[in-house]
């Protein structure tokens, strides 16, 4: 068969099943909420929310690689683009940028200047210390993990924190190898 | 690009431009939000009913919210106050803008006076979900029951709201219908301005 083109983000994003993205919004608002209520502890919604998307991460992958018909990216850099260029677009129909490279070529940032998921959003006083966004963080790093990538995903900047964009960096912790063929009894 | 290197700094969110509410984000991710705020909640509850009592907290949050937003937005700061407008307000206007479609049908109950129902053949958050049948009737149509109950609670119309699955003759899934009670006063309201 031969190979089939990769789709650009807006394409599939274009052909894709879509839904108001105020439901959207509204609903993690929902979660979020309740995770403050059940949990108190900001610190553990903080891990809350980083392992919802994780666990969304590892499901999305599949999705994502299905619909994008993206070939292997030959390094973490072009990982990083495609995350950017076509997984932001195709999910949450906004597209990120790529910037700060470390010199090894491990670590980058990228960088949201739209995000669905914090209109209507304002972190009162006793919630300073929440990465109110940080199931994206958790999405990013179970999808990679998925991949054979392990890495680790911070907020660099946040708007809610009074930054002017959000800024996640992703760090290139370990490129597992992949083991064929399986062995069966293991 | 429109907004590049345009400096965007608000520090009160009241500040910002109302959004149009034409964004849209993908099914899926909508999908896999949901299916995470099912799977936490269950791990904090002990049965079924709790479970759905828990999901339509979480619906109650955002309908309050949406009575907010589209009276402010598509109505000039005005909300229904008679009862059938609140109930027409819900089943086109909050579902088209949530759902992207007016609900399937708004019927009044035939055997009590203060029952009104809302159905929907496939009601979006159903989309991507089966119950395990060990979950006997649970259905998290209660997350919508609960958006429903939170906009007519803060029109100023407390109900009863609840969903549940109809079997639908010639049809492999239920419909979901979401049963709403309202409370005597709301009746008694409603009788007195004739």
């Amino acid at each position: 068969m031969a190979p089939v083109a990769p789709r650009s983000g807006d394409a599939i994003f274009a052909s894709v099943e879509r839904v108001n993205a105020e439901l959207f919004t509204l609903t993690y608002g929902a979660i979020v909420r309740q995770l403050l209520t059940d949990l108190e502890e900001v610190e553990e919604v903080n891990k809350q929310l980083d392992q919802m998307g994780y666990n969304i991460g590892i499901r999305l992958i599949d999705e994502f690689l299905a619909k994008s018909n993206v070939a292997r990216c030959v390094d973490f850099k072009e990982t990083a683009e495609v995350i950017a260029k076509v997984g932001f677009k195709m999910f949450l129909g906004v597209t990120a940028s790529v910037s700060n490279w470390d010199a090894d070529g491990t670590c980058c940032s990228i960088v949201l200047e739209d995000n669905p998921l914090v209109d209507f959003v304002e972190l009162p006083d006793t919630c300073q210390g929440l990465y109110y966004c940080n199931v994206l963080s958790g999405v990013i790093r179970g999808a990679l993990e998925m991949v054979s990538m392990k890495t680790e995903v911070t907020w660099v900047r946040d708007m809610l924190r009074g930054d002017d964009a959000f800024e996640l960096q992703v760090k290139l912790l370990k490129q597992v190898p992949e083991e064929y063929p399986y062995k069966d009894d293991e | 690009m429109i907004g590049v290197g345009k400096i965007k700094q608000y520090s009160n969110v009241l500040d910002k431009p109302l959004s149009k509410g034409k964004q849209e984000v993908s099914l899926s991710a909508f999908a896999f939000l949901f299916s995470e705020l099912v799977q936490y909640n269950q791990t904090q509850v002990d049965n079924i009913a709790e479970l759905e009592r828990r999901l339509e907290d979480a619906g109650y949050a955002v309908g309050a919210r949406v009575l907010e937003l589209l009276c402010h937005r598509d109505k000039g700061n005005r909300r229904e106050t008679r009862l059938l407008g609140i109930l027409s307000f819900v089943h086109s206007t909050v579902w088209k803008v949530l759902f992207g479609k007016v609900a399937d049908s708004l019927e009044k109950g035939t055997e009590h006076e203060d029952e009104y129902m809302i159905s929907e053949k496939e009601l979006l958050v159903n989309r991507f979900i089966s119950i395990p049948k060990d979950m006997g009737t649970f259905n998290c149509g209660a997350f919508v029951a609960g958006i429903v109950r939170g906009v007519l609670d803060s029109a100023g119309f407390p109900a009863v709201v609840t969903a549940h699955f109809v079997p639908m003759e010639g049809q492999q899934r239920p419909r979901t219908t979401i049963l709403i009670k309202f409370a005597e006063e709301v009746l008694r309201r409603e009788a007195r301005l004739g």
